[in-house]
C-alpha cells in the first residue's frame, strides 16, 4: 500500500522548523486579528482607526480630542488588560493541558485534573467569605493551587520520581482525581455556608471570568515564565511521550524533567486559575485541536498550545461581552458551552 | 593482561553484579564480558531477571551490588549523551498514546545526534529510513504507529533502536509478538549487523533453538542466583537447560540440524528434576 505523501493526514506529516514557524505565524495573526477586534468591539463601538490611535497617540491636540480621549480610555484602561489577560490564561490553560497530556501519557488529562483549580477555588471562596480585599483573593487562590500541587506531589512524588521501566502515571493522575474530588466538595460546603449577598461573586469566581481585570501582568509573566522552562525541552518531551525506558536509555533524565513538566504546568494552571478562575475545556481542546491538524510533535505544539488556546479565550471572552451586551457572560460559560461538543465529538469519533 | 585488553578494547563489563528482586537474589555477584562480535542469547524462566539484567547493564538501574563497566568506565560515569551514543535499548514495549507516523517514531531514536534546538536534520532522515529498509518496512514508514499490529510494532521499535547507530545493542525480547518468518529475518539482521567492526548485540529470548542458532554466545539465569555464560553449544546443553527450566529437555539431531525439545512424558516421571545438583 503506497501512499503518496500529499495524501497523509496533517498528523502524520513530517513536522520541520520550518513547517512549525510556519503554523505559529498563522496562529500568531489569528491572535493579532482576535485582539484588535476585542479592543473595537464592545458595548461601544470604536472603528480600527481609533483603536490604533488610542494605543500609539501621535498627535495628543487631535480636533477630536474629547471624544479620542474617552476611546483611548476604553481600550488602554478597559478593552486591553482584559484581552490580554484573556490571551495570557488561555495560553497557559493549553500549555498546562498540553504539558499534563504528555506528563501523564493520558490524552485526556487536562490543567485541572491535578486538583489545581479545586485548591485555587477553596482557598479563594474562604478569602470571600472572610470579605477579603479583591488582591487578597487572588494571593490565597494562587496559594491554594500551590497547597494542591504540593499534596499531589507528595502523596505520589515516588510515582513522578520513579525511573522505572514500568509506567506508573494512572497512580499520579488519579491521586490528582482524588483531591479534585476533595476540593469539590470543600467547594460546595463553603458555597452552602457563604452568606447570600457574597454568594454571586463567588459563583462568578467559579466558572471563570475576566470581567474586572485590570492586572494581565501576573498571567503574562507566569506564561514567560513557563514558556522559557519547557520550550527547550521540547524535544526530550518528545522522547519522553515513549516511556520512561526509551526516554532514559536515549540519554534523557527522566526524573528532573519529570519535576520540570510538572512544575511548569502547575505554576500555569495557577496563574491562569488566579487571573480567571475556572476556564474549562481550553487545557483539553485546544492541545487537541492542534493535534489533530498538525500533529504531536511538542516542539511544534507547545509555542502553538500557548497561541491558540490565547485565541481561544480571547475569543471566547469577545463573544460573553457581545451575546447580551451591555451586559456580560462569564468567559468560562462559552469556553464550556463550545468545549462540551467539541470535546465529545473527538471522544466519539476515535474508532477502535 | 586482562586489563590492558579492556582498555584497548570495547567491551561492556559486569563486575560482581548482585540483582535482587524484594527477598530473592536473582543474580550473585555475576562477573563477566561481552566483547564486539559477539551475539548474546540471555535466556531462562519468566522472573529470572534478564529484563532486569538488561537495564542493568544498560545503566537504567543499580545493580543491588557490583557495577556494570563500558570501555572500562563505570556506567555511573556515562553522560546520557554519550552513553545513548554507544548504547541502544530496545525495552520489551514502548507505549503509544498519541498518532504518529512510523517514521518519526523511528527518529525518536536519533535523539543524541541532534543539536541546536532539536531538529532532525536529513542524516537523521535517512538514517531511519536505512533502518527501516533493513528491516522490510519501508512501506510503514508513513503509517500510523496506533494502527500497527503487535508484530509490526516491534520491528518498528527494532528499527529504532538501529537506527540510533549505537554498537552496543540491549534488546528486551525483541522476537516477542513475531511469526516465525520475522523471527528468523531479525535475527538474520542482528547477524549482518554484528559484522561490522565494534558490534556486540545482547538479546533476551525464550526460542532456545533461534538462539542456539543465530547467537554466539548465551547467558543462561537460573534466577536463583546463578548464571551460566558462554559459547551458546556450551551453554544451552540439555543438561543446563533442564536444570535451570526445571523440564527435561533433549537435543535431538538429524543431518545438520538439531532441536532442543521438552522430553516425552514417560522420560520426564524417570528423570526427577528435582533430585539435581547444587548448581555450577
Amino acid at each position: 500500500m503506497n501512499r503518496h505523501p500529499g495524501s497523509l493526514p496533517a498528523t502524520l506529516q513530517p513536522m520541520s522548523a520550518k513547517r512549525a514557524a510556519a503554523i505559529w505565524l498563522v496562529l500568531a495573526f489569528a491572535a493579532l486579528v482576535v485582539l484588535m477586534a476585542s479592543l473595537a468591539l464592545g458595548s461601544v463601538a470604536l472603528a480600527p482607526s481609533s483603536v490604533i490611535e488610542a494605543l500609539a497617540p501621535l498627535h495628543a491636540s487631535s480636533p477630536h480630542a474629547a471624544s479620542a480621549d474617552l476611546a483611548g480610555e476604553i481600550v488602554r484602561t478597559l478593552r486591553l488588560p482584559r484581552a490580554l489577560a484573556g490571551f495570557a490564561c488561555g495560553a497557559l490553560l493549553a500549555i498546562a493541558g498540553a504539558l499534563l497530556q504528555v506528563l501523564l501519557r493520558n490524552p485526556l488529562a487536562e490543567p485541572y485534573v491535578l486538583g489545581v483549580s479545586g485548591g485555587a477555588a477553596s482557598f479563594a471562596l474562604v478569602a470571600m467569605i472572610a470579605g477579603c480585599a479583591w488582591w487578597l483573593v487572588d494571593a490565597s487562590a494562587f496559594a491554594g493551587a500551590f497547597v494542591s500541587i504540593l499534596l499531589v506531589l507528595g502523596l505520589a512524588r515516588h510515582e513522578l520520581w520513579r525511573g522505572e521501566p514500568q509506567d506508573t502515571s494512572p497512580r499520579l493522575l488519579l491521586t490528582g482525581a482524588v483531591i479534585a474530588a476533595g476540593w469539590g466538595a470543600l467547594i460546595t460546603l463553603l458555597l452552602n455556608l457563604a452568606p447570600d449577598n457574597r454568594l454571586r461573586g463567588m459563583l462568578f469566581w467559579l466558572t471563570g471570568d475576566l470581567n474586572g481585570n485590570a492586572m494581565p501582568w501576573t498571567a503574562l509573566a507566569a506564561l514567560v515564565v513557563v514558556l522559557i522552562a519547557i520550550v527547550p525541552v521540547a524535544p526530550r518531551l518528545n522522547v519522553l511521550l515513549r516511556g520512561d525506558a526509551v526516554a532514559q536509555a536515549l540519554g534523557v533524565a527522566v526524573m528532573p524533567l519529570r519535576l520540570r513538566v510538572y512544575l511548569a504546568a502547575s505554576l500555569a494552571a495557577a496563574a491562569a486559575v488566579t487571573t480567571a478562575g475556572t476556564i474549562g475545556f481550553v487545557g483539553l481542546v485546544v492541545p487537541h485541536m492542534l493535534r489533530l491538524a498538525f500533529g504531536n510533535d511538542q516542539r511544534m505544539l507547545l509555542p502553538a498550545a500557548a497561541l491558540g488556546g490565547g485565541v481561544a479565550v480571547m475569543g471566547a471572552d469577545l463573544i460573553a461581552r457581545l451575546v447580551i451586551a451591555p451586559a456580560q457572560l462569564p468567559v468560562g460559560v462559552i469556553t464550556s458551552i463550545v468545549g462540551v461538543p467539541v470535546f465529545l465529538w473527538m471522544l466519539l469519533r476515535t474508532r477502535r | 593482561m586482562m586489563h590492558a585488553s579492556n582498555l584497548a578494547q570495547p567491551s561492556l563489563s559486569a563486575q560482581r553484579v548482585t540483582l535482587r528482586a524484594g527477598a530473592r537474589t536473582l543474580l550473585d555477584a555475576f562477573t563477566h564480558t561481552f566483547y564486539p562480535g559477539e551475539i548474546w542469547c540471555v535466556a531462562g524462566p519468566n522472573g529470572a531477571g534478564k529484563t532486569t539484567l538488561l537495564s542493568t547493564l544498560a545503566g537504567l538501574r543499580q545493580p543491588a551490588a557490583g557495577h556494570v563497566e563500558l570501555d572500562g568506565v563505570g556506567l555511573a560515569d556515562w553522560h546520557g549523551q554519550p552513553l545513548a551514543q554507544r548504547r541502544a535499548l530496545m525495552p520489551q514495549s514502548a507505549p503509544d498514546t498519541f498518532s504518529a507516523s512510523v517514521l518519526d517514531v523511528v527518529m525518536l531514536n536519533r535523539f543524541p545526534h541532534l543539536t541546536g534546538w532539536g531538529w532532525e536534520r536529513e542524516v537523521d532522515r535517512e538514517a531511519a529510513r536505512a533502518a527501516l529498509d533493513v528491516l522490510g518496512l519501508s512501506d510503514l514508514a508513513a503509517r500510523d504507529v496506533l494502527s500497527l499490529s503487535g508484530g509490526e510494532r516491534q520491528r518498528v521499535a527494532l528499527a529504532a533502536v538501529l537506527c540510533q547507530a549505537a554498537p552496543l545493542l540491549l534488546l528486551d525480547e525483541p522476537l516477542a509478538h513475531l511469526d516465525l518468518h520475522h523471527q528468523i529475518q531479525c535475527l538474520e539482521v542482528l547477524h549482518e549487523w554484528t559484522r561490522e567492526a565494534g558490534r556486540t548485540v545482547l538479546f533476551s529470548c525464550h526460542d532456545l533453538n533461534l538462539a542456539r542458532r543465530f547467537a554466539t554466545h548465551a547467558l543462561l539465569l537460573d534466577g536463583e542466583g546463578a548464571a551460566y555464560a558462554g559459547p551458546v553449544r556450551d551453554v544451552l546443553t540439555p543438561a543446563l537447560t533442564s536444570r535451570v527450566f526445571g523440564y527435561p529437555l533433549v537435543l535431538i539431531r538429524e543431518g545438520d540440524h538439531e532441536a532442543l525439545i521438552p522430553a516425552a512424558r514417560s522420560r520426564h516421571e524417570s528423570l526427577s528434576v528435582h533430585d539435581t545438583p547444587a548448581r555450577g
